[in-house]
């Protein structure tokens, strides 16, 4: 790749300096916001004009993770002393713990479905994309657009149908009812990604692999996926952000079982009270593994996304 | 080491025919040229050698072995291509020993015909390093060891010298040339250099639009092109067309252009009608006495010889002269051919008619 040769001045370069923070403090004040708020107490995270400084505390992430019950003076005497820093916490409030709550398993449901769809999606994706970058598929430019056109309405305009054919089907509330379901949505986007990815691999490699002795298969495992990683990786992460973040499916299609994180955070705000707190902590736990997935690929990511602009 | 022997093979992509019915046999130890301009078929017709496309129809034999529907790890040929297609996550060592490993030979033979190849190639100092920072010519020599290490019936290779310099293809050539004579297997060679082919090949194939159009050695096709595309495309400037109409009977020996007669090879075949007078530049000479005048319109100077373009009563005309003839633009001169090298086309058809210069020659499968 080669970029553009002039320098930009000083003056320049101080005006994109300060475009680009203040850029990244608004897209960063949210985060940042959200953060905070989880170890704020709960007066201190509605207070209003917003506190900048406070007393840090875990009382937001020991409540996300516990359910607990309010009880009488002297029943809580009866208890004895607390023994953990999370007791006293609780007890600190007039409650004590009952037991653990969903949030560690609702988070669990989010790492199988979103890292499953997104495996299931780019196994599929990777062998769909070959075989358009690299077989005369008949009605291949039809197929590609007709595969494209799942992406021109809103997933959830097509609601009610897949609703009712998950209940035909028995997917309602299940594992493998969400794996297929965000894996179709986001088939069309990997294909499309991943062809382009693919387009970009000289065919000799193949060629030179399959008169060497590989079986079609072979050169394609060896020769062909080693030098996608890249458009993989990047696709890849594409299709876990959607499958991760996706809420309106998740609210619609699961409730006991295979709930998401998405749709039980908001839960946790319940009955008692406004626990902004224990919301913002599920929340900054749930930002962190695509966070992490991001940071680690990020050089992929910026190859993804401005793939086919340069020429190399 | 093989014959490699093609029988109307027919390739065609849906609608598209790429290759029409070609034959023509590839003798063992044979440097064998494919020429011919781009979209002609060459390069179909190698890949189906080697089994990178399959055949419509036909049949092709490597070594007495029909394989033309068999895939190309099982025909034991290899493969070099115009753009090396080295695998960029190996380095120049494991490149060349990457098809040892394929077919699973032990590590101490690899090792052994590794060196061997780094040895006749004399890259033996780079073996360690990333294919990525090599020079072309470098890059086209570890291509070349990953085809030879395999020791295979036949080399197969797609203009090798198309994404080099020009300066250095010539190099190359030689240097490929003279690694076919040390080595002594089965080479087809596709290009669309005339140049390359005929100086580095044995034999020399020339297709157009799909048709093989000569098949032969390369003086015999540039002596007796059996089409006017031939002609046309081998020789720099081409053969010059004089555009003649006339009745030319089976046994004649001269034929008259424009009321003056050229003594021409004896005629094996007769025909009527518009009919195409060939001559090479290199045959056509400046005689005073003769009738047939040309108008000079330009003059190029090329050092030891000159081309010199003549207007004549049949059409332009481009002769390669020497140096010291002094030509002056718009003058009048009388022109002579050279009687051996005339070959005469039938102007519809391109084809060359059959005399006695040419019909050893004319070969087309």
């Amino acid at each position: 790749m080669s970029y553009s040769v002039t320098s930009p001045s000083v003056r320049t370069k101080w005006f994109a300096g300060i475009l680009v923070v203040g850029y990244a403090l608004i897209t960063l004040m949210p985060l940042v916001w959200i953060i905070a708020t989880g170890f704020k107490s709960p007066s201190d995270a509605i207070s209003y004009p917003p506190k900048v400084t406070f007393e840090p505390t875990m009382e937001g992430y020991v409540n996300l993770f516990t359910t607990r019950t309010r009880v009488t003076e002297e029943t809580l005497a009866t208890v004895g002393e607390p023994t953990t820093w999370y007791e006293r916490i609780v007890r600190a409030q007039g409650m004590v713990i009952t037991g653990p709550s969903r949030y560690g398993e609702r988070f669990m449901n989010s790492v199988i479905i979103g890292f499953g769809s997104t495996l299931l999606c780019m196994v599929l994706g990777t062998a769909a994309a070959y075989a358009f970058s690299r077989f005369r598929v008949p009605m291949k430019d039809d197929l590609l657009f007709f595969i494209l056109s799942t992406r021109m309405m809103p997933p959830i305009a097509v609601a009610i149908p897949i609703f009712l054919m998950f209940r035909q089907l028995g997917l309602n509330d299940t594992y493998l009812g969400m794996i297929l379901l965000y894996t179709a949505v986001n088939l069309s986007l990997s294909v499309w990604l991943l062809k382009g990815f693919i387009d970009e691999i000289p065919i000799e490699y193949e060629e030179a692999a399959l008169i060497d002795g590989y079986t079609r298969f072979q050169a394609f495992y060896k020769v062909v996926l080693p030098q996608a990683a890249t458009g993989i990786a990047s696709t890849a992460i594409f299709c876990l952000i959607f499958a991760w973040n996706e809420y309106a499916f998740a609210v619609l299609l699961t409730s006991g079982n295979a709930q998401t994180a998405p749709p039980f955070i908001p839960t946790i705000i319940g009955v008692a009270g406004k626990d902004w707190p224990a919301v913002a902590a599920g929340a900054t736990i749930f930002l962190m593994p695509v966070m992490v997935f991001t940071i680690l690929l990020r050089k992929h990511l910026l190859r993804g996304i401005t793939f086919g602009a340069v020429r190399k | 080491m093989a014959q490699i022997r093609i029988e109307n093979v027919r390739k065609e992509f849906g609608d598209f025919t790429a290759v029409q019915s070609s034959s023509f046999t590839i003798e063992d130890g044979e440097f064998f040229m494919l020429l011919g301009p781009s979209g002609c078929g060459k390069t179909t017709t190698l890949r189906m050698m080697a089994g990178l496309e399959l055949p419509t129809s036909g049949q092709i034999y490597i070594d007495g072995e029909e394989v033309s529907q068999k895939p190309a790890s099982q025909r034991d040929i290899a493969f070099v291509f115009q753009m090396f297609a080295l695998y960029p996550h190996m380095n120049v060592g494991k490149n060349i020993s990457y098809p040892l490993r394929c077919q699973g030979v032990s590590k101490s033979e690899v090792k052994r015909r590794v060196a061997e190849v780094a040895r006749i190639l004399a890259i033996e100092d780079i073996l360690d390093r990333p294919v990525g920072g090599l020079s072309g010519g470098d890059r086209q020599r570890v291509a070349l060891g990953r085809a030879i290490v395999r020791e295979p019936k036949a080399f197969f290779m797609d203009e090798p010298l198309g994404a080099l310099d020009a300066e250095f293809r010539e190099h190359m050539s030689q240097e490929l040339r003279a690694l076919h004579d040390r080595m002594g297997a089965t080479t087809v060679y596709v290009t669309h250099d005339q140049l390359e082919a005929m100086q580095m090949g044995d034999k020399i194939v020339v297709m157009n639009h799909g048709v093989v159009e000569q098949f032969g050695v390369p003086q015999a096709i540039y002596d007796w092109p059996a089409t006017k595309f031939v002609a046309e495309f081998i020789g720099s400037p081409s053969m010059n067309f004089l555009n003649f109409h006339a009745m030319v009977g089976k046994g004649m020996t001269s034929v008259s252009l424009s009321g003056t007669e050229f003594t021409v090879p004896e005629m094996r075949e007769g025909a009527n009608g518009d009919l195409i007078f060939g001559i090479r530049p290199e045959h056509i000479h400046l005689d005073d006495a003769s009738s047939y005048k040309g108008l000079v319109i330009a003059t190029e100077y090329l050092g030891t010889t000159q081309i010199v373009t003549f207007e004549t009563p049949n059409g332009a005309l481009k002769a390669r002269l020497a140096s010291s003839e002094s030509i002056t633009v718009g003058s009048q001169i009388g022109l002579t051919f050279d009687q051996r090298t005339i070959t005469i086309f039938v102007a519809e058809t391109g084809r060359a008619l059959l005399s006695a210069g040419n019909e050893g020659a004319l070969r087309n499968g």
